[in-house]
C-alpha cells in the first residue's frame, strides 16, 4: 500500500500538477513539496507527491551499478 | 533526465551481485524486510532462491493493510450498514475478513462502499454527496498518512462537515523497536522501507543501529536496489559494522519530507495501537488532534472498538512478527487463499501469504 511510482511533472497550477505516469497524464496533490519544477520526476503516492527524484544521487547510484559491471565485485 | 527502470533491472549487474551472494561462508544470517512491497518484489523476483542457504530474509509487519485489527474491520462493516453513510477506502481493505463480514460482501448487499484511489477524492465526494456522512477508512503508515492529514485539513478549510476518517494509521519506530528487541527473534540487520523513510528521513533508523546495536540499509524497490542492499547490509554485519546505510539516497534523505511531517502532526498525534499479531504498542499508532476531532468518525458515531480474537487457526500474527512462514500454517492454501482469505496477510498482494502463494517463497 506504500507503493510509490515516479512519475514527470508536466504541468502546475497552484497546489496541484499534471504528471505523466507511463504514459498516462494525471492531476495530483503536490502540496506536501516545496519547489516542484515542471520537468522535475516526483514519486506519486495516493494521489500526492511526497518526493521529488534526486537526479544527482539517482546517477550516483547507478554508477555503482556500472562499476560493478565493469570490474566485478568481491 | 533519463528512465531509470533499465539500470535498475540490468540483469549482468544483477548475476555479479548474485554470484558475490552466493560466495557468502559466514555464520547464519537472519535479515527483516519491515515493507509489505519488499516483500512483494522479493517473492515477484524470486530473489530468495538467489541467496545462499545462509542468508534467510523474513518478512515483518510491513503491511498496513495485514496489521489493521479484525475489531476495526468489524467497525467498518457496521458502519456500513448505515444508509446514511459513504464508506470510502483504499482497494486491499476491500477483502479483509472481520468476525462477521467484509467491505465487499456488504457493497454485494447494496451498502454504499466505494473505492477510491485517494483520500483526496473521498473529500470530493463529500462535497458532491451533502446529504450524505463520507467516511474513509484511514489506515497506513507514515507514506500514506500525511495525505490522509492533507484530506482532513482541505476539509476543515473549506468548511467540508460531512467528511470524517476512521482511524487506525500506524507508525513504523515503535513497532521496529519492538521487533529490534525481541530476544526470540534475533534479527541480524533490517532492509528499511524506502517509502516511509522518504517521509520520516534516517535519523530513527540510525538509533536502531548505534543504540539498539542492529545494523540497517534503508533500500528502493527494484530488484538491484534489493539485492545490492542485502549484499551491503551482509558485508557490513561481516565486517562488523553496525551502521545504517542508506542505498535510496535518489528519494530518502536524512531529514525526510519535513512538510509532509509537519501536515501529519499538525492533524494528528501519537496514540496507542493495536497491530493485529503484535498487540498493543504504545505510542505507534496515530489519532486526530483535538483541533481536528470533529472529522472523527469514532466520535461522530460513538464507535468504541472491542477488543476480538483472531480467526481460529490463523497464524497470521505470528507470520507478522516473522516467527512462523506461511507454510507453517495448516490453513495456507488449504482453507486459506486469496479467494477466500481467513487472515490479513492472504489478502492484500503485499500480504506475505499473498506473495507466498502467488510466487512460491
Amino acid at each position: 500500500m506504500c507503493l510509490g511510482l515516479p512519475a514527470k511533472v508536466v504541468s502546475i497550477d497552484g497546489n496541484s500538477g499534471n504528471v505523466e505516469m507511463m504514459g498516462v497524464t494525471n492531476k495530483v496533490s503536490i502540496e506536501l513539496l516545496d519547489d516542484v519544477q515542471v520537468g522535475d520526476y516526483v514519486l506519486v503516492h495516493a494521489g500526492c507527491a511526497i518526493q521529488v527524484l534526486d537526479e544527482e544521487e539517482a546517477l550516483r547510484t547507478i554508477d555503482i551499478f556500472n562499476e560493478i559491471k565493469e570490474l566485478g565485485i568481491k | 533526465m533519463r528512465n531509470y527502470i533499465d539500470e535498475f533491472r540490468d540483469s549482468e549487474v544483477i548475476s555479479k551481485i548474485v554470484q558475490s551472494l552466493q560466495g557468502y561462508s559466514g555464520p547464519r544470517l537472519k535479515i527483516m524486510e519491515v515493507c509489505g512491497t519488499h516483500t512483494m518484489a522479493i517473492s515477484r523476483y524470486g530473489l530468495r532462491s538467489l541467496l545462499p542457504p545462509q542468508i534467510e530474509l523474513i518478512s515483518g509487519p510491513g503491511c498496513p493493510v495485514c496489521v489493521t485489527s479484525t475489531s476495526y474491520i468489524d467497525s467498518a462493516t457496521e458502519l456500513a450498514d448505515n444508509k446514511n453513510v459513504i464508506i470510502t477506502t483504499f482497494g486491499d481493505m476491500m477483502r479483509i475478513p472481520g468476525n462477521n463480514s467484509t467491505l465487499i460482501h456488504k457493497k454485494a448487499q447494496g451498502s454504499n462502499v466505494q473505492m477510491v484511489y485517494s483520500p483526496l477524492n473521498a473529500v470530493e465526494l463529500a462535497r458532491e454527496n451533502p446529504d450524505k456522512e463520507v467516511v474513509f477508512l484511514s489506515v497506513g503508515f507514515e507514506t500514506t498518512t500525511p495525505v490522509i492529514a492533507l484530506s482532513v485539513s482541505k476539509a476543515k478549510s473549506e468548511g467540508i462537515k460531512n467528511y470524517s476518517v476512521l482511524t487506525a494509521n500506524k507508525t513504523m519506530p515503535e513497532a521496529i523497536k519492538t521487533l529490534a528487541g525481541d530476544k526470540e527473534l534475533l534479527i541480524d540487520g533490517f532492509l528499511y522501507p524506502g517509502h516511509v523513510s522518504a517521509i520520516i528521513g534516517t535519523d530513527f533508523f540510525n538509533y536502531v543501529a548505534y543504540n539498539m546495536q542492529k545494523p540497517g540499509v534503508v533500500a528502493g524497490f527494484e530488484p538491484l536496489d534489493i539485492l545490492y542492499s542485502i549484499k551491503v547490509l551482509i558485508d557490513n554485519i561481516t565486517n562488523g559494522k553496525i551502521i545504517l546505510e542508506n542505498m535510496y539516497s535518489r528519494i530518502v534523505s536524512k531529514e525526510g519530507n519535513v512538510k509532509a511531517q509537519q501536515k501529519m502532526y499538525e492533524v494528528f498525534e501519537p496514540v496507542d495501537s493495536v497491530w493485529r499479531g503484535m498487540g498493543m504498542i504504545p505510542k505507534s499508532g496515530l489519532g486526530l488532534v483535538k483541533n481536528y476531532e470533529m472529522f472523527d468518525t469514532a466520535k461522530k458515531f460513538d464507535i468504541k472498538q472491542k477488543d476480538t480474537p483472531e480467526p481460529k487457526g490463523c497464524l497470521c500474527g505470528e507470520v507478522l512478527k516473522g516467527k512462523k512462514r506461511p507454510l507453517d500454517c495448516k490453513l495456507f492454501k488449504k482453507r486459506c487463499t486469496p479467494e477466500n482469505p481467513v487472515g490479513s496477510c492472504m489478502v492484500s498482494s503485499e500480504g506475505t501469504c499473498a506473495a507466498y502463494y502467488k510466487y512460491g517463497g
